[in-house]
This record gives structure tokens, C-alpha cells and sequence, in this order.
């Protein structure tokens, strides 16, 4: 009764039903695009559905501008790309420590890295806050990557420590013969063999940091420092724009995270799914 | 260098401390400043009525007590509730329905090539910055110039415009079913890796006894991705939780609170009316429900594990 691979006009329904799915979640990105190129009579006259009458780039020029977008994006590479690194190194060495030193204690440690991920960071701002105001780290960039290298590196020392926990005794035991010390066996033989794992760490703590919102909304206030999200998230919510100021908005906004999907797709998907497996 | 201790063996209990622990330094110090010490300093100041700054005096429960009858705090969880429908349930049902239907059928019938194609564009928006998502729908939700009213009025439904955002009652939807788009792609490319993991071959011979689809689906996929699916489960009701940046952008919790939530109540107390002590408790009660969910779900993970163990 039912056939596994024969096409009736029930599968091609199914995937017609595909694709105007697909088509509702990546249409808002499309209307993006093509409204950001608008002039503001463009829009006002024919509305946000039809095609530009001609390819307009005030607007976005305008935006680019305004919030100083090259500065934007800088601010936020800087910050990702530390924080990656950063946090990339400090989770393998805890997860060195936890999962093949077996210090002890390490069930309960990696149990308060996992819960530490998962607090809210509201439960953490006003502490942070204050004491970046004493030290003198308030608005700045610096203070915003200390923050996330210890949120990352959290997570990342608990999906290190449960893979490390499984690493070959063998080849540590080889190494061991070898005369290597502890410092050359992470480097020269644990290292080279999770590098696709700290690969995919590396990446989502880059797209995760460049995500975020809250903190640096809080910690970074004048324009030199900003990140893109926080630049672009404030501006709307002080409601000061117009509409094809808007799309440009979007537009500038979407653009880095469709090249961070072309970039790293492959990785982003096997990471999506080591996260959820352990 | 070569060591006595073997500190490989677990068996081999050893007094002294491990020398391993050198490793753990850098982490533990920026652990402790940026997480441990804040928080215990935040659980420290939700007893106090400090306005940051001066000397914080000692409160008492007083912000406790205040919470259990202020009903925007209650208001907000419960806003939060009905944000989980659009971020947890929705996109986990969907996402099943969606999963299998590329893994069993589309996979199958045309080719692996279209269920990845699929797969990649429903998790695009996953990648956004939520700010950046919240900016796209603040536009498009916009009731003067907004594309979902013009659109509606292109289509002759004038009656149906609405300014989505700014109306009591379509509020806090909007915001969830914002949400239910930014987040339906998670649970999918997560079930349809876990369907990797199935014997394509129990779905030929299921089908071959003469199984339809729905009757795969329920004795073979959801059994089959149990474990992804409390991880799904787990993850996103923890973000739901933790929702702010949308709520920001989109509405700055309004109007009059219809779509507050309590980070964002909290983040309000702190900066906006600094009544810290205040916002601290609201954050730590957050917290609590936050860490109470984890448990819970950790224990039934944990059991679920044990039955699949015994079977």
C-alpha cells in the first residue's frame, strides 16, 4: 500500500508543502534585500512587495554611516576572535585536566560548569557591572571577552571533558613510554586528534559571541566600542527610523551571518548536533 | 618528564592532589571572577534595598516578601509561559513532523540532496543575531508601513491589519510567533541527525509489513530520537527562559507589560529604576526556576536512560 520510492502526486504535495514552508522562513530575508534597496518614495508609493523601480543605495548608505558600520563589525570580529581562542584553549585545558587528569571531584565540577552555562546572565550583570565601574573597565571591549570567555568556555569544558573522558588510554600510555611530558601529550597527541571538535567549538563560540545581546548591550555604551547587534538593536529600539532605514538596517545586520552560514555550514550542523548528543 | 602516579588508572586512588589541577588554574580564576563571585554577590545584594550605590543596607526577605505579591513579576512568568509555546512546543512538534518527513519521505522519494537543501534553509534563521531578527520583524510587523499589513490590504483582508506590536492582545502572540521562526530549525537539524542514527533498514521492513507513515513515525521515529528530543526539550525551554534581546527590540516589554518578561523585568529594576536589590531577587528567582527545570530534566533523562537499558 504504500510504495517507498515511487512519486505520486502525494509526494510531490509534500514537498510543494516543503517548500512554501521554506519559503515562509526565508522570505523575510528576500523582502530584506529587496526593500533595503528602495528609495524611500519607492516604498511609500508601491509598497514593500513590488520590485524596486531601480536600484537605490542611499539607504543604505545612509546607515552605513550613521552607525559607523565598518567600526561595528571590527568591534564585534575583535571581540568574537578572542573570545573564540580564548575560550577554545581554556576549555581544552580544563577538559585535559577533567577529562584525563581525573583530578578529583570532577563529576561535581563538570556539573557546575553545565549549570553555569545555563544562568542567566541577569543573575550575574549587576555584580559585573559594578565592579567593571571600580576597575575601570567599563565600556570597553576587554571587559566584554572576559565575560564570554568564562560563558563559553563553560560549555566548552563540559562537551570536552565527556569526549576526552573516552580518549584512547593507549596512545596517552605511549606517549607516557615516549618520555613526553604532560604539556607535550596535550599538545602534541590529545590536540591533534580533537581538532575537529575544537574546530566546531571554535566556530560556535564566534557566532554565538557575535549573537549576543544583553551583556555588551549593558557593558558597552558609546559608539567606538559597540558591537553590530547591539548598534543595529538599539537603534530600533528607540523606534528612530524609518522604513527603508529599517531594511537597510536588517540588511547590514544579516549580512555577516549569511557569510558566516556559507563559511561554516558543515561545521555549524555537526556542532548543532555534538551539542545535543554530548 | 616522566610520573609516578598514574593517574590514568581510576582504579589506583591516589592521596595526593593530582597534578593535573596546574590545568585547571587559568579556567578556575576566570571562573570564579566572572560567574561564582557574581553570583554569590547577587544572591548577597537581593537582601538589601541598595540603589547602586552608597552602602547597602541590610533588607531582610523584604524583596522576597515584595515579589510574591507584585503582580507585574507574576504577569511576566506568565508571559513567559505562553513565549514557550512559540519557542518550545511549537517548533519541537513541528520540527519532529518536519524531521521525519524529510528523513523518511523526501529522503526516500526523491533524494538526500532535497532533505539537506531543506534541512540548511529552515536553520537559517537560527543564525541570526536575535537583535538582527528582532530589527527584520519590527519592520515587518510595523502597523503603518509595515509589509504584513500591506500585504494584507493587497489581498483585500483590511479587516485583518492590526498593529501587532503595539496592541494588547496580539502582542506577546507576535512575539511567539516570531520566535516559533527563529527557532524551528534547531530542533530539525538535531532529529534529523538522530535519524541518521536509525537502521534505514527498520523503515523498509516496517514499510514492507505493511506500516504507513504514521504508524513509522510513532513506533519508530519518536522512540528511536527520545534522548535528542529531551536535549531539544531541555535546551529550549532554558532559552525560553532566558528571553531578552527579542522582547528589547520588539516591544521594550510593552505595551503596559503584555509582553514583559522576567529578564527584561529584572534588567528594568536594575538599570531603569536601580531598585537593585530588587531586580537581584528577580534574577535569582529566575534562576532557581531556571536551575529547577534542569534538574528535573536531568533526572528524567536519567531515568529514561536506565528503562532503555533494561529493555
Amino acid at each position: 500500500m504504500n510504495a517507498l520510492h515511487r512519486r505520486g502526486p502525494v509526494a510531490w504535495l509534500v514537498l510543494a508543502g516543503l517548500l512554501v514552508l521554506l519559503l515562509a522562513l526565508v522570505g523575510p530575508f528576500l523582502i530584506v534585500a529587496l526593500n533595503s534597496v528602495k528609495s524611500p518614495e519607492d516604498y511609500s508609493s508601491n509598497g514593500p512587495l513590488a520590485l524596486p523601480v531601480e536600484i537605490h543605495l542611499d539607504g543604505i548608505r545612509a546607515l552605513w554611516g550613521r552607525i559607523d558600520y565598518p567600526r561595528k563589525l571590527w568591534n564585534s570580529l575583535v571581540i568574537s576572535l578572542t573570545v573564540s581562542v580564548l575560550a577554545v584553549t581554556i576549555s581544552v585545558f580544563n577538559a585535559y585536566a577533567l577529562g584525563i587528569g581525573r583530578v578529583r571531584g570532577r563529576y561535581f565540577l563538570i556539573a557546575v560548569f553545565l549549570l553555569a552555562n545555563t544562568l542567566p546572565q541577569e543573575a550575574l550583570v549587576y555584580p559585573l557591572y559594578y565592579a567593571a565601574k571600580e576597575v575601570g573597565l567599563y565600556n570597553t571591549r576587554l571587559m566584554v571577552i572576559i565575560i564570554f570567555v568564562a560563558i563559553q568556555s563553560a560549555f566548552g569544558t563540559y562537551l570536552l571533558s565527556s569526549a576526552l573522558s573516552a580518549f584512547p588510554t593507549e596512545l596517552l600510555e605511549a606517549a607516557r613510554i615516549d618520555g613526553a611530558s604532560r604539556f607535550q601529550i596535550l599538545w602534541r597527541v590529545v590536540v591533534p586528534i580533537v581538532r575537529p571538535m575544537l574546530m566546531v567549538l571554535f566556530v560556535f563560540f564566534f557566532i554565538w559571541t557575535w549573537n549576543e545581546f544583553f551583556i555588551p548591550f549593558v557593558f558597552l555604551i558609546s559608539n567606538d566600542v559597540q558591537t553590530l547587534p547591539v548598534a543595529l538593536g538599539v537603534l530600533q529600539g528607540q523606534r528612530m527610523v524609518d522604513a527603508t532605514a529599517q531594511s537597510a538596517s536588517a540588511l547590514l545586520g544579516m549580512v555577516p551571518a549569511l557569510i558566516f552560514f556559507l563559511l561554516f555550514q558543515r561545521s555549524l550542523v555537526k556542532g548543532v548536533v555534538a551539542g545535543a548528543v554530548k | 618528564m616522566t610520573t609516578s602516579t598514574t593517574p590514568n588508572t581510576p582504579n589506583a586512588p591516589s592521596r595526593r592532589p593530582s597534578p593535573y589541577w596546574i590545568y585547571l588554574a587559568p579556567g578556575f580564576l576566570v571562573f570564579a571572577l566572572v560567574i561564582g563571585a557574581p553570583l554569590l554577590a547577587n544572591i548577597g545584594l537581593s537582601f538589601t534595598n541598595w540603589r547602586g550605590s552608597g552602602t547597602p543596607e541590610w533588607a531582610g526577605v523584604d524583596n522576597y516578601t515584595r515579589l510574591a505579591g507584585d503582580d507585574v513579576f507574576w504577569l511576566s512568568f506568565r508571559n513567559n509561559l505562553v513565549l514557550m509555546v512559540g519557542m518550545v512546543i511549537i517548533p519541537t512538534m513541528l520540527g519532529l513532523l518536519i524531521s521525519a518527513t524529510l528523513f523518511d519521505y523526501i529522503g526516500s522519494t526523491f533524494s538526500e540532496r532535497w532533505s539537506s537543501f531543506f534541512r540548511a534553509g529552515y536553520y537559517l534563521p537560527q543564525l541570526l543575531p536575535i537583535a538582527v531578527a528582532g530589527v527584520v520583524w519590527g519592520w515587518i510587523l510595523h502597523p503603518r508601513y509595515g509589509v504584513l499589513n500591506t500585504l494584507l490590504e493587497t489581498v483585500g483582508l483590511d479587516a485583518l491589519t492590526n498593529n501587532w506590536l503595539g496592541d494588547k492582545s496580539t502582542a506577546l502572540l507576535s512575539v511567539g510567533a516570531v520566535m516559533v521562526w527563529f527557532q524551528l530549525g534547531y530542533p530539525i537539524v538535531i532529529f534529523m541527525a538522530a535519524l541518521g542514527r536509525v537502521e534505514p533498514s527498520l523503515y523498509e521492513a516496517a514499510a514492507l509489513d505493511g506500516a504507513d507513515w504514521r504508524r513509522r513515525f510513532r513506533h519508530i521515529t519518536i522512540p528511536m530520537i527520545r534522548p535528542e528530543l529531551m536535549v531539544v526539550l531541555l535546551t529550549t525551554t532554558v532559552h525560553a527562559l532566558k528571553v531578552f534581546a527579542q522582547v528589547y527590540v520588539l516591544t521594550g516589554g510593552g505595551p503596559g507589560n503584555a509582553t514583559n518578561v522576567p529578564a527584561y523585568f529584572s534588567y528594568q529594576n536594575f538599570f531603569e529604576k536601580a531598585q537593585v536589590g530588587y531586580g537581584a531577587a528577580v534574577a535569582n528567582a529566575l534562576t532557581i526556576v531556571i536551575v529547577a527545570v534542569m534538574f528535573v530534566f536531568l533526572r528524567v533523562q536519567a531515568a529514561a536512560e536506565r528503562e532503555a537499558e533494561n529493555r
